[in-house]
């Protein structure tokens, strides 16, 4: 396994939440919507940085946009949050991993460049959380 | 009700063209008035199916241009944008302002400028049609191929290479379509040996980025033939609506879009699968062929890489899919694409495919934005 360490993969004290919403149904979305299930407002939310995932599917790409490291580790993971399951797509801190494994959340500062690409830097957030393999 | 009438079709050459959007939307419309014997000012209503002309090329405004570049003065005119389903989206307009009454005769011309922009900066413009949580993690629509590629290999315990299969399946039929940007065969090698893109999914998996543009005529059945003496009908289509946020749907295998829009089109038409002859669908990546022809009920959940191993969807096959070629050859002008698909299925209902001919009075197309983020799916059928 290739270990690839960002720089900005480094653990702050000032971390946000990787927030999801949960619905009245008991439902979590993340992200959240203004709208989730039967027309529903949001009703509190879930901190998934604090629970481990399973790894549903994988890729690595090679053809990546300005702006975002080559190559690029993806993974569409799924939390278990107290039995409601709760899916998130995001980068992986490595390659190497396989469906099923267990991965963790790991606060990344800047996961592409919002000066590069085509997207308004000002219209979103650039920081967020990427999955590290739990030995 | 009156049916909706296409008179008419035409497109242009696929592939690294001089033109600019401006230019390529007019020489498609042009080539259908043409044949159709139609001057611009008898159009009531004149339909632009594009994605990103503003972001590709900073143009914008382009259906009030293409109107006055046909002399299409005062015709009701609009831009169509659906993202990659814009032509899909942009024949649904079409065929809407036909059955409504509010044109009686409409032209739509789908097309797209992109090759004057490197891979990088087009395969961004095309991410950008993707939710913040998605962006800013880098993800574009290859990926989400790679991710759901892999999940269907292992659900579905297919091998890797049913994959390449569709792609040396649609190069072959694409070597008989003389708009096709490639009219070359390839082999199961290369494309297995092809340079990884997002992983599982190589090179060849992948539709190339492409200019061009089609166009089609309509108008109510009852004066088609007023027209020409060979025409088709639409009689069914519909349009569905999936999750913007692509891993939030039940089952990533399943296009949610694919299945709502297509049970729509089969209702209106009263038709079932078995009853479709040939099929257009958007395999801009050729996990996207599998999951169509299982979304639309030409075989079961998970079996559709057995068709394309068995030769059923070859167009000697019992049911042939993407004799144009497909996105996979002829090329993906984003905006086109749709409309293309519909351009095939008409040459085929009307006899004048070529030698890409196959037997067929029903034929169906699917046209597919982002990854199955918005889909239409259209059933046509030879005119009487």
């Amino acid at each position: 396994m290739s270990e690839h360490q960002d720089p900005h993969d480094a653990e702050s004290d000032e971390q946000p939440p990787m927030e999801a919403a949960r619905y009245p149904d008991g439902s979590i979305l993340y992200p959240a919507h203004p709208l989730g299930p039967d027309g529903a407002e949001p009703v509190g939310t879930v901190d998934l940085s604090k629970y481990r995932a399973t790894v549903i599917t994988w890729t690595t790409s090679t053809a990546t946009p300005p702006g975002v490291r080559e190559p690029n580790h993806l993974a569409i993971v799924e939390f278990d949050v107290d039995g409601e399951s709760v899916r998130a797509i995001g980068q992986l801190t490595t390659d190497g991993v396989e469906i099923g494994d267990t991965v963790e959340p790991v606060y990344a500062e800047e996961l592409r460049d919002p000066e590069a690409g085509i997207r308004e830097p000002a219209s979103q957030s650039w920081d967020g959380y990427r999955f590290r393999p739990i030995e | 009700m009156d049916r909706v009438a296409i008179v008419g079709a035409s497109m242009t050459q696929f592939g690294q063209r001089e033109g600019w959007i401006r230019e390529l939307l007019a020489e498609a419309g042009q080539d259908c008035l043409a044949n159709a014997e139609i001057d611009g000012d008898d159009l009531e209503h004149l339909y632009v199916s594009n994605m990103a002309s503003g972001e590709f090329e900073g143009q914008t405004g382009i259906a009030n241009a293409v109107a006055h570049d046909l002399d299409a003065l005062p015709a009701y005119t609009a831009r169509i944008d659906q993202t990659s389903s814009s032509g899909g989206a942009g024949v649904y307009s079409a065929w809407q302002s036909v059955a409504s009454g509010a044109s009686d005769l409409t032209l739509l011309i789908g097309g797209e400028k992109m090759t004057h922009r490197s891979t990088a900066e087009a395969t961004d413009v095309i991410a950008s049609l993707t939710h913040p949580a998605e962006y800013k993690h880098g993800v574009t629509l290859p990926s989400f191929a790679g991710l759901t590629a892999r999940r269907y290999l292992h659900e579905y315990d297919a091998p890797r290479e049913s994959l390449a299969k569709v792609a040396v399946k649609n190069h072959k039929n694409g070597v008989d379509n003389p708009h096709a940007q490639f009219q070359k065969e390839v082999d199961l090698d290369t494309v297995m040996e092809s340079p990884i893109v997002a992983d599982p999914l190589r090179l060849y998996d992948f539709c190339p980025i492409t200019d061009g543009s089609a166009a089609l005529l309509l108008c109510p059945e009852s004066v088609a033939s007023e027209y020409t003496d060979d025409y088709a009908v639409i009689s069914g289509i519909g349009g569905a609506t999936d999750t913007h946020v692509v891993h939030e749907r039940e089952d990533p295998t399943v296009m949610n879009g694919v299945v709502d829009s297509s049970a729509i089109a089969y209702e209106q038409a009263g038709l079932s699968p078995d009853d479709i002859d040939v099929a257009e669908l958007h395999d801009m990546f050729t996990i996207l062929e599998f999951l169509q022809s299982e979304g639309l009920g030409f075989f079961e959940q998970g079996e559709g890489w057995k068709a394309v191993e068995e030769g059923v969807t070859d167009r000697d096959g019992e049911l042939p899919i993407n004799t144009s070629g497909g996105l996979k050859s002829k090329g993906h002008p984003l905006g086109a694409s749709g409309v293309a698909q519909v351009y095939e299925i008409y040459k085929q209902l009307t006899g004048t495919a070529g030698p890409r001919q196959v037997e067929a009075e029903t034929g169906l197309a699917c046209n597919v934005g982002g990854f199955g983020n918005c889909v239409i799916t259209t059933i046509m059928e030879a005119g009487q």
